[in-house]
């Protein structure tokens, strides 16, 4: 699984960019966006979602629910 | 008033970091004459008793003073966009609150855009020497464009200074790289030393990877600040602190703030009205949080001051402006305009403008040494405000009409203090004799009893004077101090022969919304 930005309410900030010790997050079209395939949910890195955690705006950085939950490797 | 009288004599002998700082917070007059008011050796840019590395700091920065505020501008540059702190006063699809106003969008810019961007202007605006890294985002949160963009002006236009504005919280990771860079001075917003008051401020901070809320955020950030407070001053590096007043919250602790930071080194303490309109957005702004009054505001910088220097001439300029005073040139510095332009660093030809500028400071200061002496004798108890309209050099040089700002000098037989600002943003623009925009002007002015302007209309003359504020149009062109404390000693002839009789005025609105160029 994986979070994603939901665009409308990204203020184009880039706190999150440098947060995410995936480096899943980029800027395309004066957004941010994750990529799917990097995002491990922070999970093995920190306690909380880094997106999330910085983001100014609530609710912008969620989990997407179209992808399966992220399984950490064993 | 004798300025050097109330300087802190023991402040010379031993040469500590914090009390350096004192001695130049006291200083700052010399040579100048807006600030404070407190020294007036009258030497104009002479280092006077200052070690002279530490003057040559200070002399031409425009945040330091409201005198140099008049001669040298300063820019800032959007290049960092992030934050790690949440604070009420702001809305972050806007620019900072800090240093800029809500509800203005700044253009981003990477570093590479930015440094061209100072250089086009410098080259422009001979008078620009300070270039200011603030909001939108925090400086720090963001340290890799931030001090690139540092790296890449240091190279080519060494002569310009840098500085930056934090909220503080990575402050203390950062101090060796600031110290690095040469970093001129240095600015924390600081609104709260105590953490439940720091609570109804900011929401979170985002630290070590966490988000932390409500009292322990709020300890987090004190503890942060004050600690890199401490580093950047004993390092040499001079601090500002900026402080938002938001009545009801922490109007009455900021003079407590006002001691920590100034036992700390801080050198100059800049308290500024909380800008809280609704459709800012800000959580102050949709909970109805006003902002202070005119004289709520000058009674707390005035309360503060016996502790140290108040910086009363912040307008709080968009963070992207560009020029002097209140004037924006930003339209002529666009991303795409900058980016077409042939920059040719001319260091030479800016040493001679500002070489020049210095003589007209000198001139400016001698000649309100010489009027001052006037004054000498006359005992009176009156002190009053008036308005200037100014565009600069420190002269009566603007039509009553066309002023964008007035600036709040306070008359007593010490002297003429600058005490601050209003914002009246073009009572032009609806067209002459707008009776509205008068409206505003007379409410943002209310507090004074004359206003100084280089002409006005006969139309806005008649409703001033009802209004009880004396529109003077005899100093045009004349040094504004100089002007005012002649008007201020006619004026006590006056009340002594019974003329007239003084009375005392009401109070003032802050003007709210943000300070967009009228170009
Ligand atoms: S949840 Fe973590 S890994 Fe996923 S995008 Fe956000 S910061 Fe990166
Ligand atoms: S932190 Fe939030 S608002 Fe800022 S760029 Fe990332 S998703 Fe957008
Ligand atoms: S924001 Fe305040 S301190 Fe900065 S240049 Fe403008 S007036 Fe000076």
């Amino acid at each position: 699984m994986t979070l994603k930005i939901i665009a409308s309410q990204c203020t184009s900030c880039s706190a999150c960019e440098p947060e995410c010790p995936n480096v899943a997050i980029r800027e395309k079209n004066g957004t941010f966006i994750i990529d799917p395939k990097k995002c491990t949910e922070c999970i093995g890195h920190y306690d909380v979602p880094q997106c999330a955690a910085v983001c100014p705006v609530d609710d912008t950085c969620v989990i997407d629910t179209s992808y399966p939950r992220y399984q950490p490797a064993v | 008033m004798d300025g050097l009288a109330q300087q802190d004599g023991s402040a010379v002998s031993v040469p500590n970091v914090g009390e350096i700082m004192q001695q130049i917070a006291e200083h700052k007059g010399c040579g100048t004459s807006g600030g404070s008011g407190k020294a007036s050796c009258g030497s104009g840019a002479g280092a006077g008793d200052l070690p002279t590395e530490i003057w040559e700091k200070v002399k031409n920065h425009p945040c330091y003073s409201e005198e140099a505020h008049h001669h040298y501008a300063r820019m800032h540059v959007a290049v960092a966009p992030a934050c790690n702190i949440q604070c009420n006063y702001c809305n972050r699809k806007y620019d900072c609150a800090n240093e800029s106003r809500p509800g203005v969008v700044s253009e981003k810019l990477s570093p590479e855009q930015a440094a061209k961007k100072v250089l086009a202007v410098a080259s422009t605006i001979p008078q620009m020497t300070v270039l200011g890294i603030a909001g939108p985002g925090d400086p720090l949160a963001n340290p890799e464009k931030t001090f690139k963009t540092f790296e890449l002006i240091a190279k080519t236009a060494p002569d310009i200074k840098l500085c930056l504005s934090t909220n503080g919280l990575t402050l203390p990771d950062h101090v060796d790289t600031i110290a690095g860079f040469n970093v001129d001075h240095v600015t924390i917003t600081i609104n709260m030393v105590d953490p439940e008051i720091g609570a109804k401020i900011y929401p979170w901070v985002f630290y070590k990877h966490k988000r932390y809320t409500g009292v322990e955020a709020a300890k987090i950030l004190t503890d942060r600040q004050m600690l890199g407070l401490e580093m950047l001053t004993e390092r040499g590096i001079l601090c500002k602190v900026n402080s938002v007043m938001i009545p009801g919250v922490n109007d009455k602790h900021l003079v407590e703030v006002n001691k920590a930071v100034k036992s700390r080194g801080a050198f100059l303490h800049n308290i500024m009205p909380l800008i809280s309109a609704p459709e800012h957005g800000t959580v102050f702004g949709l909970t109805g949080q006003r902002g202070p009054s005119a004289q709520e505001l000058k009674a707390l910088q005035d309360s503060c001051e016996g502790e140290m220097n108040m910086m009363r001439h912040c307008r709080q300029c968009r963070a992207d402006a560009v020029g002097l005073l209140g004037e924006d040139r930003s339209a002529e510095f666009t991303t795409d305009k900058i980016m077409a332009m042939e920059v040719n660093y001319d260091l030479e030809s800016r040493k001679a403008y500002q070489a020049q500028v210095e003589e007209e400071r000198i001139a400016k200061v001698v000649a309100k040494q010489e009027e001052l002496s006037t004054l000498a004798g006359e005992m009176s108890d009156i002190k009053l405000l008036v308005a200037v309209a100014t565009k600069g050099s420190g002269l009566i040089n603007e039509h009553f009409g066309h002023a964008k700002e007035f600036q709040v000098y306070e008359l007593s037989t010490a002297g003429a203090k600058f005490v601050g600002h209003r914002r009246v943003d073009l009572y032009c623009q609806g067209g002459f004799g707008d009776e509205d925009s008068l409206e505003t002007v007379i409410r943002a002015i209310n507090d004074c009893h004359a206003v100084f302007v280089a002409k006005i209309g006969g139309c806005p003359k008649g409703d001033l004077q009802k209004a009880g504020i004396d529109p003077v149009d005899q100093y045009a062109h004349e040094f504004i101090e100089k002007s005012a404390i002649a008007w201020f000693k006619a004026y006590l002839d006056k009340v002594n022969s019974g003329e007239i009789e003084h009375v005392v005025r009401g109070d003032a609105e802050i003007r709210q919304g943000a300070l967009i160029s009228a170009a």
